[in-house]
């Protein structure tokens, strides 16, 4: 299916978040996610079913003012 | 000292991480200045995340994450939730942008994201203005900080309004207040705290300066300054000259 990441446009096979950010390479990342604008917490990531024209945003730690 | 949610600080310099010429410049300007507080961001995963978390987590530092470019109190909200899951505290600088211009609050998104936050347990540090019954509304709606600005961020004015603030901080004895965003020189850290402030908080001043680390040194030792002087209970000024050596016993010559 296909998902948007971060902005760009991803085709993936994955069903799951906890899946897609496997095969997206951040498996091992220190991230946060928000799947549609809605946070998802990390222990609820293996649950959570994604859909066709999902909208994810993965996040990392980064300088702030 | 007021405590910030119980934790009190040993020094009230609050110190950005972001515009450094290199991490290594940032780790030495806390290290040389003795901030306790870095605020720290979130942002689009682009690899660089962990190198980052990982200096910060290096300073031993109390991390303060904000919300900042959120326009709205459901981004603000949302992104709060990823911060506290990220860097595992309950701080947030809750930002919510009203103006792009000047990047001042909007009152009303901040006033609902406060009370949503406050709600599920955050530990909100509201950024907001002057405005002394907006102050009273965050702290209804469950903040126990604020940070009123002192002129707008990055802007490096200082204390855009005086007369503001110190009425808001008479008005608000007990809680503690930050002074954040628009701190230009080491005199405006000094004056916001001689007028009472418990700490200020600070980027770009000292990101940007030529030399960032000295000029982190200033601020805190002006900070220090100014917390001082305040508890030292400073004289009342006057118009007209008062002569300081004794008058009595002067020579008649």
């Amino acid at each position: 299916m296909k998902i948007d990441v971060n902005g760009t446009a991803h085709e993936v096979t994955a069903t799951t978040l906890e899946a897609a950010l496997q095969e997206l390479g951040w498996g091992e990342a220190r991230v946060a996610t928000a799947l549609n604008g809605d946070f998802v917490a990390k222990s609820a990531r293996a649950q959570t079913p994604l859909r066709d024209g999902d909208r994810l945003e993965v996040l990392a730690p980064m300088q702030g003012g | 000292m007021r405590e910030f949610y119980g934790v009190s600080l040993a020094n009230p310099l609050m110190l950005g991480t972001a515009q450094y010429p290199s991490p290594a410049i940032l780790e030495d300007a806390f290290r040389q200045s003795g901030a306790c507080v870095a605020t720290v961001s979130l942002r689009r995963e682009a690899g660089q995340g962990q190198a980052f978390w990982d200096i910060i987590r290096g300073l031993g530092v109390h991390a303060l994450p904000n919300t900042a470019g959120c326009y709205s109190a459901r981004e603000a909200i949302t992104t709060a939730q990823m911060a506290r899951e990220l860097f595992e505290t309950n701080w947030i600088k809750l930002e919510v942008i009203g103006h792009a211009d000047t990047l001042q609050p909007d009152p009303f998104g901040l006033l609902a994201a406060t009370e949503a936050l406050a709600a599920d347990g955050f530990e909100v540090f509201p950024y907001t203005t002057e405005d002394q019954v907006l102050a009273a509304r965050l702290l209804d709606a469950g903040a126990k900080v604020l940070m009123p600005w002192g002129a707008p961020i990055g802007s490096g004015l200082g204390l855009n309004n005086r007369y503001g603030l110190k009425t808001l901080r008479a008005a608000f004895p007990d809680v503690p207040m930050v002074i954040d965003a628009g701190l230009g020189l080491p005199s405006h850290a000094a004056d916001a705290m001689e007028m009472g402030f418990d700490a200020v908080l600070l980027n770009t001043a000292v990101a940007q300066a030529g030399d960032p680390v000295a000029m982190a040194r200033a601020f805190a030792m002006a900070a220090q300054a100014g917390a001082l002087a305040h508890a030292a209970d400073p004289m009342a000024p006057r118009d007209m000259a008062a002569p300081s050596t004794p008058v009595v016993g002067k020579a008649w010559l």
